[in-house]
């Protein structure tokens, strides 16, 4: 006997995940879910990004990490709202542990609020969180060749940062390369070249944001 | 690296189904991979190995349709295959695409046998060789 399932092997997170972007939109906050490989300096932006905008509006981070605490304590130290997810050994959030983070987070007051995922290329692309956007974090240090090694995370994402743009004078990435490569994954996806560490770069990125904080503060309004 | 999630979750889904359908034995899962899911066949296959064990899945085997990617141009409304995953419409150059196929993640079927006396849910299930 057949029995026909026609089922998603992820509705079960699809569905958190759409309990949480309802929950995220009626409060009015702009959710960005970070995706990279280890290493690629999401940390390190996320604290310049939050020292950058900390001052105009509320923000909070949902850090998944899979055993340690380093990275929430460089965060709260900023002085902002931090839980930690630790998967231990899960290679991504999903949207269950993002619901369980939600509710230790004082949801009335944020604007913007980041997930850090577990850093990882491949699964983080698979599982909707909730967010409004994904972005991806690319540094120079990885190789020019990644967007093509992995094109669902950038094909899913809204924009790509690429970091580390202080060493590229130290490295053969080609910069110009790796820009065509993400056109031809998605053309219209905004890219921002910058060094996190030195700060170059690091405007564009920031009025990005504040754009998309005050996209959806008009919606909740109008809505 | 997920594709251990993923087989839970399929075993979770025809466990469950199999018992609503009284078959106590399943013997084929059939599941949609796309092209452009980071999935990886022979990691779900194995997972699926290790998992089925001591589940009504036991001696089940997992096939896997693979799904090629399938682009449609927000622009011109025309269908693409994309090739060395260049997205761009290769009719109009529009940039505007949707994903109509290449993302699956799916179960599409299973088979299971019968309990051999039919719908009598009581008894023990038999245990077919």
């Amino acid at each position: 006997m057949e029995v026909i399932v026609a089922q998603p092997l992820l509705k079960a997170n699809e569905e958190l995940a759409r309990q949480n972007r309802n929950l995220l939109n009626r409060r009015g906050i702009t959710t960005v879910n970070l995706i990279s490989a280890p290493g690629a300096g999401k940390t390190t932006l996320l604290e310049n990004t939050i020292g950058a905008l900390k001052n105009m509006f509320s923000i909070g981070v949902v850090e998944g990490d899979i055993y340690t605490t380093f990275d929430s304590e460089r965060l709260a130290g900023q002085g902002v709202a931090v839980v930690q997810i630790n998967t231990y050994g899960g290679c991504h959030l999903d949207a269950q542990m993002v619901a369980q983070a939600l509710e230790r987070l004082p949801l009335d007051k944020l604007k913007l609020l980041f997930i850090e995922n577990v850093g990882n290329l491949v699964c983080p692309a698979e599982f909707d969180l909730g967010e409004n956007y994904k972005v991806a974090i690319l540094s120079v240090s990885e190789g020019s060749d990644k967007p093509k090694k992995y094109p669902l995370v950038f094909q899913e994402s809204e924009a790509v940062v690429l970091n580390k743009i202080d060493l590229l004078p130290y490295t053969d990435f080609d910069l110009a390369a790796a820009k065509e490569q993400l056109k031809e994954i998605k053309n219209n996806l905004v890219m921002f070249p910058l060094s996190a560490k030195t700060g170059e770069g690091m405007e564009a990125w920031v009025e990005w944001l504040k754009d998309k904080v005050s996209q959806t503060e008009k919606l909740s309004v109008t809505g | 690296m997920h594709e251990t999630a993923l087989i839970a979750e399929v075993l979770k889904t025809v466990q469950q189904s199999a018992l609503e359908n009284n078959l106590p034995k399943v013997t084929n899962i059939k599941l949609a991979i796309g092209k452009l899911s980071m999935a990886l066949p022979e990691a779900l296959i194995f997972a699926f190995q290790v998992l089925k064990k001591g589940t009504v899945c036991e001696d089940a085997e997992l096939e896997i349709e693979p799904k090629e990617i399938v682009l449609q141009c927000l622009d011109c409304t025309r269908e693409f295959r994309p090739q060395d995953y260049h997205f761009s419409c290769p009719f109009c150059t529009g940039s505007q695409i949707k994903i109509i196929q290449g993302r699956e993640l799916h179960i599409i079927s299973f088979e299971g046998e019968e309990n051999e006396h039919g719908s009598d849910c009581g008894s023990t299930p038999v245990k077919s060789q």
